[in-house]
């Protein structure tokens, strides 16, 4: 993708419930890491912080404590180790906000979970699970449906399913119970990050049976 | 689609309050106010240059004395109790001081950048969350922002302003709700349409302090 144009935008309710901070940790990864990758999403999600800006601004201030601020001027004066800046893009393949969870990506424990796709699940807290999925070129997740939301963002190679062509920094947002079965291009490997809210529903009777063991 | 269709949501148990909302709208149909309003805006915004730049304690003092308030007033909003509130917004006020060295007037207003400070202070003392950030957009070889471009997003804001001021109450009460953490994220769902203007003139800027190196990514 380029970073100019979204093919898929990223829905505007996503970004406003991770700029209120209502998004479970497993979507906020995934969208702060698209919008690492894609300045249209990022411009986007600044508009909704100012949202929350002009509501900070317009709402009835609550009186203070009577030391309240030489308080505060107190504990700047002793907080030993200030807050470290966010990390700068750096171009590599996991955003930072990724590595910070998963590490490089050549620290990923990887676990087959058949058919050409390897997974490896990352820890998050709240709702929903987050993983890294790794799809050799030209092979096809297993048809499937989900529960609520799913969020996938292409870090390496791109897939297509019937809603289109997704390559690095798309993001592919999905909200219904239909199912599809994304196909990695051929070329290189394509690798994913995915949240999804609850477990995957495999249509066909052996990934099904699979489900179980490979933790999906 | 218009405004109304796109609102057109019924959330259940909504109070239709939307107070703060509506007094911005009524202080924006008041010319005097409203330029009162720009000139506040302003002296924010250099108060927290100036202490990113000079560690000013004076310029902290008048900033504190316009955002410790209504930091304390969002915290309450979102569920702390005053104890905590007062102490979750002191915590934020001394990140604003060491942070303030990182704050971009082309990129955000004072209140939209405190905001978000208060929310993530919000996330972490009240609901225990973590909410991971994206990285940081590298500068460009001119480090200067383009005074034409911080202009521009500057009317951005204001549009967006006027936009959320013109709201019918019951929406503009719903996102309050949201920024305050009384909706899911499932009844964010339904909330689709937000006029948030034209985003154009900060991708543009984004795109001028781009470094070389990510042009790899693109293609």
């Amino acid at each position: 993708m380029s970073t100019t144009t979204a093919q898929h935008p990223i829905p505007d309710h996503v970004l406003l419930a991770y700029s209120a901070g209502l998004l479970p940790e497993a979507f906020s990864l995934v969208t702060a890491c698209h919008l690492s990758l894609c300045e249209e999403a990022r411009a986007a999600a600044e508009s909704f912080d100012d949202v929350g800006g002009i509501l900070l601004e317009g709402i009835e201030p609550v009186a203070v404590g009577d030391r309240s601020l030489s308080q505060t001027l107190a504990r700047i004066g002793t907080e030993a180790t200030p807050p470290e800046p966010r990390a700068v893009a750096t171009g590599g393949l996991f955003p930072a906000p990724l590595r910070a969870i998963a590490g490089d990506p050549d620290d990923v424990p990887w676990r087959p979970v058949g058919g050409g796709v390897k997974q490896a699940l990352l820890p998050c807290a709240g709702e929903g699970s987050v993983r890294l999925l790794h799809i050799e070129p030209g092979t096809s997740v297993p048809s499937h449906g989900h529960q609520g939301m799913e969020m996938t963002l292409v870090l390496q190679g791109a897939f297509s399913d019937k809603h289109g062509r997704f390559a690095r920094g798309d993001l592919e947002y999905r909200d219904e119970p239909e199912s599809h079965a994304p196909m990695a291009e051929r070329g290189e490997a394509c690798i994913c990050l995915a949240a999804t809210e609850a477990p995957l529903r495999f249509d066909g009777i052996v990934p099904r049976l699979l489900q179980p063991f490979i933790r999906v | 689609m218009s405004l109304e269709a796109a609102y057109a949501v019924e959330v259940p148990s909504a109070p239709l309050s939307g107070q703060a909302l509506s007094r911005m709208a009524a202080n924006e149909r008041h010319g005097a106010l409203n330029a009162k309003r720009r000139s506040t805006v302003d002296r924010n915004s250099e108060a927290l240059v100036r202490i990113g730049k000079q560690r000013d304690r004076e310029a902290f003092a008048q900033l504190f004395s316009h955002f410790a308030p209504r930091v304390k007033a969002y915290l309450i909003r979102s569920g702390a109790s005053e104890a905590l509130a007062e102490d979750s917004m002191q915590e934020a006020m001394v990140t604003v001081w060491h942070k303030a060295s990182l704050f971009d007037p082309s990129r955000a207003s004072a209140a939209t950048w405190i905001f978000t400070i208060a929310r993530n202070k919000q996330l972490d003392a009240v609901r225990k969350l973590s909410r991971p950030e994206p990285e940081a957009l590298p500068w460009g070889p001119s480090e200067a922002p383009d005074p034409a471009r911080e202009v521009e997003i500057a009317q951005d804001r204001e549009r967006l302003r006027e936009a959320l001021g013109n709201l019918p109450d019951r929406q503009r009460a719903l996102i309050e709700k949201a920024y305050y953490g009384d909706l899911s994220h499932r009844e964010i769902g339904q909330l689709t349409g937000l006029p948030l203007g034209t985003v154009k003139s900060r991708i543009r800027l984004a795109l001028s302090r781009l470094r070389h190196d990510l042009k790899a990514d693109t293609t």
